[in-house]
């Protein structure tokens, strides 16, 4: 691993970014709003908005840094940069955490921007401490990155790429906890959702919103996801091949 | 000027070298060395595994079975990422960034001198066009900002895979002399064409056909082999004469 060659490689991703400002603002604009909806769809049941919001503010970062990472991934590859940088004197770890770094500030900014909105305009009750709240959401973005990685490797084309979002992450939104309490799922179901990290992702969010202070279970669920997130990017690191058939 | 000092390894060394590709045979047995500070064409109709045998020498295609040498090192060891130039067939720079965005990051990566990517630019004839988005420009100015990618760091050995295709006949020129101009300061040139009148531009010439090399010569010698006018002849005539010795 080389230090100016990863911080090359973010400023590179976020100078792409830079060139498109309707991606920026689609990035940023798009969670506030859906927020927003929600709590006027919550309109006079504050405790069901705090436990749907609380939620959201861990989905969101995940889902979007799913998807710009697994299409901007499959551009390098498609584009063949992917290839000119593999016969360069870039390590792998290199581009990786170079794509970590920038994908991680967009999602802290991201992350900024939604919940001030939630617990200032909107009214989110957070019994925890509120720099929680952010480190959840900057673990869940880059789980949603090093899972698009990993995606990105068996997607040929952006359809099959954006194809992913459904077949991988809708599942775990389904049994994450959002629709049924993970504790009233039927075993099997509750078993599968206990081996899907957006379901600790989610876990994560309800706790700090309903418990003062940093518990066991908090750290045990932020472990977790940081566990899955280095997983997912081990394998996605495994698929970057130097020599291709 | 051909024959590098001696006991120095040749620029490029295969040996028996196969390459499998769908389960199809691509390069069958191939062998050629290319000699330091020359430019070497690489000609051959499309799909006669040009590409194919460049990435072996690169170091990013899956071989089969034979050896790749490079500067005296196996193709692809880590040692040889920056004294090797690659482009290849389709530009492989990012269309969201500027021609010195693209530059300046390749740069870093390469750790190559400060104001290289200037140097690289005015290299290529691309000056006036450094602010301009790769996704806005002509192909063939893309293609140039690719080429320039490879020339940064001043690399010992640069793989040109069709550099020149879809450019008019005076860009054409003038990459030829830059191409003169880096092997003249000891650079090793291949360059793979499919159009046969650049082969008398090159100190050698290698000619494919089906994975396998039909000649490994100098243009002059070539002719006066083959007494054909001019390489698309002396082609047809190699062919023939193959087709011949099978039969």
């Amino acid at each position: 691993m080389n230090l100016a060659r990863t911080t090359a490689t973010a400023r590179r991703v976020l100078a792409q970014l830079r060139h498109d400002p309707r991606t920026i603002a689609l990035l940023l604009v798009v969670p506030c709003l859906l927020l927003t909806l929600l709590r006027f769809m919550y309109d006079g049941q504050p405790q069901a908005f705090d436990r749907v919001g609380a939620a959201l503010l861990g989905i969101f970062p995940l889902l979007v840094m799913f998807l710009v990472t697994s299409v901007a991934m499959l551009r390098e590859r498609t584009t063949g940069t992917l290839e000119r940088l593999l016969t360069m004197p870039l390590g792998k770890l290199d581009l990786l955490l170079g794509y970590a770094l920038a994908f991680g500030v967009v999602a802290l900014v991201q992350a900024a921007l939604a919940s001030a909105l939630t617990l200032g305009l909107l009214g989110l009750d957070v019994a925890g401490p509120t720099w929680l709240l952010f480190a959840v959401a900057l673990g869940d973005g880059l789980l949603g990155m090093a899972l698009g990685l990993l995606v990105s490797a068996f997607a040929a084309t952006e359809f099959q790429a954006v194809q992913f979002l459904p077949a991988v992450i809708l599942p775990q939104l389904l049994l994450c906890g959002l629709f049924v309490p993970r504790d009233s799922m039927a075993s099997g179901l509750r078993g599968l959702s206990d081996v899907l990290p957006l379901s600790y992702a989610v876990d994560a969010m309800s706790r700090i919103t309903t418990t003062a202070g940093t518990g066991g279970p908090l750290l045990r669920d932020l472990a977790v996801i940081a566990g899955s997130a280095l997983l997912a990017l081990a394998l996605g690191a495994a698929t970057l091949r130097r020599r291709t058939a | 000027m051909m024959n590098s000092l001696a006991g120095e390894p040749p620029a490029i060394r295969v040996t028996a070298l196969n390459v499998l590709r769908g389960g199809r045979s691509v390069l069958h047995d191939l062998a050629l060395e290319v000699p330091r500070g020359s430019i070497t064409g690489l000609l051959g109709p499309s799909g006669c595994g040009k590409t194919t045998l460049l990435r072996a020498i690169v170091g990013v295609q899956r071989t089969a079975s034979g050896q790749v040498e490079v500067l005296g090192l196996p193709a692809g060891t880590a040692g040889l990422r920056h004294r090797v130039g690659y482009v290849t067939q389709a530009p492989s720079v990012y269309g969201d960034l500027s021609v010195l965005e693209n530059l300046r990051y390749f740069a870093t990566v390469l750790g190559a001198p400060k104001g290289d990517p200037e140097r690289v630019v005015a290299a290529v004839g691309l000056a006036g066009h450094e602010h301009d988005l790769a996704a806005r420009l002509s192909g063939g100015q893309r293609a140039r900002v690719s080429l320039a990618a490879a020339l940064l760091g001043r690399p010992e050995l640069l793989i040109l895979d069709e550099p020149t295709v879809g450019l008019d006949p005076v860009l054409r020129q003038d990459l030829w002399r830059l191409f003169r101009d880096l092997a003249d300061h000891g650079s090793t040139l291949l360059v793979s064409s499919h159009v046969m009148d650049e082969a008398s531009r090159c100190d050698r010439l290698l000619l494919m056909r089906e994975g396998r090399l039909l000649a490994d010569d100098t243009p002059a010698e070539l002719l006066r082999r083959t007494g054909a006018a001019d390489v698309d002849s002396a082609f047809l005539t190699l062919v023939a004469g193959r087709t011949e010795a099978v039969a």
